[in-house]
């Protein structure tokens, strides 16, 4: 244990200097500053959105939602009688976006210069970017029958200005990962959870992507200096040495995340969401179990990441062909963080579910947003799964140090058979 | 018990036979000299004995420890220099021999092995500045230090005054002979003659992987009828 303790010390020291802080504070200036730059634009898809209709209202603005909805929308469920959950069971199952509801005194309400309501049960899919543009285009059609209805009542000469503008209220409901959430709208639900789901991927992908050049950098420090050899000939066991150059640069590469995180707090602050909608109303919250569960995630996927460095380390010849070596952590960590950022894991197609799940570093970065929905089996299993990759690699790496592959050239020696 | 037993030694890089079936022994409290041309595989013999390399095929023991089946054993026992080393660029020299000599003491015992170590290394001030700043000779002095302030049973240097002038290769010479008289024994390999006729009590001249003479260096002189070490060495050679 004390050497363990006096390699950590060395790592730490070793690595903890101003040329590798300077390019980091520049980085985290740079970031600071995108923050202005990154506008909330989604696109909008040229596909019309599958959605469902239940229109119990015969009266004279009955036509014109038809007329609209159906030149905007396509539509995979017609009723006219009020029966909301075989409305939104079938809108789920034909995959479409969401059941709008127009009450049988929708016209007559109008016509008596009363807002006329109309309920909108939105089927959320997922949070990302991506997942939520079908229902802007829902949203879209909304507010193109509001106009309809306010140049129907404009031409028909009604005199009440701020009534003939704006002649529909809307009473939303979200159905999303099994929870109802009344007079909120998926625009909302994912502008808040994008908040902690966009900062959570890339403060990981950050971490993950500075511990793992510490590691790799000291490895070919290490052999550039043959500063290894001595190493080696220690009265020090090779797992003391695996885990001290592990832990050694955690810490500093925790140290760095920080630093970042510091710049990275302008970047954030233009994601967040004004007004006061608070996810625990709607019964999205964590409890303290959620949150070990969550930091469990986090150091598993730093293990794994951390341990997987190690092995690629080993391969390093010296400190520059180290940097290069890096590349493959980093685009590892990257595709998680993008994937997330645009669409959620349940609506992935299944190769790319495949991947995401592969990738270790991906586990944190999901499980926020698992765990306000409940989604325990995710979280649970890429705990397991983080877990038994990290010891894997740890082994792996041990296994490098026991043989002297270190010292002879390992990429030729690893992959060609042994005489 | 010999302080270091070598049978039927063979070492291959992949289709190279680095060392090509070799026997020597060297006696506890020796100075033992391995000399003989570039690629003649003494820096391979002296990392398998240090627990570095593998054997291909044969038998090493340190102290009567195998060191392929107890290389925790003999890494206890051992101090190797590896050639052209260096220490880490980001730690001060003292730092570097704090973090050694942890490996091999504590608490009082630290300082004690550290005190041996500013000795050796007579760096004075610069012992304080970043090895980054050290000039070759500087390096090489803090790792001599390195390798001998712990008093190991066995130093195994592999070229120890290589880059270093005159005055400084003198001095480390004093050392290595000091230590022995500790009770270190010194496996040492070098390309300079003068040196090895001077440290060594025994020799053995290694040439494409195979030991081709061995014995004092008086014995070797006389054997070839020469003046010196250089001219063996080039007669056996040749
Ligand atoms: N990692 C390696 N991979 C392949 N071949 C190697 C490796 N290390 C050494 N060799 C080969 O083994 C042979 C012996 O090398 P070694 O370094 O032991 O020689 P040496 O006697 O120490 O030479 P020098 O006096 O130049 O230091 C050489 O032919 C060398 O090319
Ligand atoms: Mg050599």
């Amino acid at each position: 244990m004390n050497h363990l303790l006096n390699i950590i010390r060395k790592e730490v020291k070793e690595l903890l200097t101003p040329a590798t802080f300077v390019p980091i504070i520049v980085m985290a200036l740079i970031f600071g500053s995108m923050g202005n730059m990154i506008g909330g634009a989604t696109e909008e898809t040229k596909k019309p959105p599958s959605i469902g209709v239940i229109n119990e209202d015969r009266g004279q603005f009955s036509s014109i939602v038809n007329e609209t909805v159906y030149s905007m929308a396509k539509v995979v469920y017609n009723s006219t009688s009020e029966n909301i959950e075989e409305g939104v069971n079938a809108v789920k199952e034909k995959g479409g976006t969401a059941l709008i509801i127009i009450p049988s005194n929708f016209s007559i309400n109008i016509a008596n210069n009363q807002s006329g309501e109309i309920e909108i049960y939105w089927i959320m899919k997922g949070a990302g970017i991506m997942d939520s543009i079908s229902s802007g285009v829902v949203e879209s059609i909304l507010h193109e029958l509001n106009t309809k209805i306010s140049e129907e009542l404009i031409e028909k000469g009604n005199i009440n200005a701020t009534f003939a503008l704006s002649p529909t209220t809307r009473n939303e409901t979200t159905i999303f990962k099994g929870k109802e959430m009344n007079g909120i709208s998926p625009g909302t639900i994912s502008a808040i959870l994008s908040s902690q789901s966009t900062a959570v991927p890339i403060i990981i992908m950050i971490i993950i992507m500075m511990a793992g050049g510490m590691v790799i950098s000291s490895m070919g420090m290490e052999k550039e200096n043959k500063t290894l050899e001595t190493l080696l000939t220690l009265p020090v066991k090779r797992s003391s040495i695996v885990a001290g150059k592990i832990a050694g640069s955690a810490i500093v590469g925790l140290l760095m995340a920080v630093i970042y995180m510091i710049g990275f707090r302008y970047y954030l602050s233009s994601f967040e969401v004004s007004g006061n909608i608070n996810l625990a109303d709607y019964g999205l919250t964590l409890n303290v179990w959620d949150y070990v569960l969550v930091g469990i995630s986090l150091f598993l996927a730093l293990t794994a990441a951390l341990s997987m460095c190690m092995v690629l380390g080993t391969f390093a010849k010296n400190y520059k062909s180290a940097q290069t070596l890096t590349v493959p952590v980093s685009i590892l960590a990257l595709i998680p963080m993008f994937l997330i950022m645009f669409k959620d894991f349940s609506t992935l197609p299944l190769s790319l579910k495949v991947v995401l799940f592969a990738i270790p570093f991906s586990h944190p970065m999901m499980a926020v947003r698992a765990l306000l929905f409940g989604d325990y089996m995710l979280v649970i299993s890429g705990i397991a799964y983080a877990a038994v990759f990290s010891f894997a690699m740890i082994a792996i790496a041990v296994w490098i140090f026991k043989t002297d592959k270190l010292l002879t050239g390992t990429t030729i020696h690893l992959f060609r058979k042994e005489r | 018990m010999p302080a270091v037993e070598v049978h039927n030694l063979v070492r291959d890089y992949g289709k190279v036979r680095a060392v090509n079936n070799i026997s020597f022994s060297v006696d506890d409290g020796e100075i033992f000299g391995l000399i003989g041309p570039n690629g003649a595989g003494k820096t391979t013999v002296l990392r398998i004995i240090s627990t570095l390399l593998r054997i291909t095929s044969g038998e090493v023991r340190v102290f009567g420890h195998n060191v392929a089946k107890e290389a925790d054993k003999v890494r206890k026992l051992i101090s190797y220099l590896p050639e052209d080393a260096g220490a880490y660029k980001n730690l001060t020299g003292i730092e570097y021999l704090y973090f050694i000599a942890r490996f091999f003491g504590e608490g009082k015992e630290i300082e004690d092995i550290v005190e041996r170590g500013v000795k050796i290394a007579n760096l004075g001030k610069r012992m304080d500045d970043k090895v980054e700043n050290y000039s070759k000779g500087m390096t090489r002095r803090l790792l001599v230090a390195r390798a001998l302030m712990i008093e190991p049973k066995l130093a195994i240097l592999d070229e120890p005054t290589s880059g270093l002038d005159v005055i400084n290769a003198q001095e480390i010479r004093k050392i290595v002979q000091n230590t022995v008289k500790n009770g270190t024994t010194v496996l040492l390999s070098s390309h300079n003659m003068l040196e090895v006729e001077f440290l060594c009590r025994r020799i053995a001249l290694m040439d494409k992987g195979k030991v081709v003479e061995e014995g004092t260096p008086s014995e070797l002189k006389t054997r070839y009828n020469a003046a010196n070490i250089e001219d063996v060495f080039v007669e056996v050679i040749k």
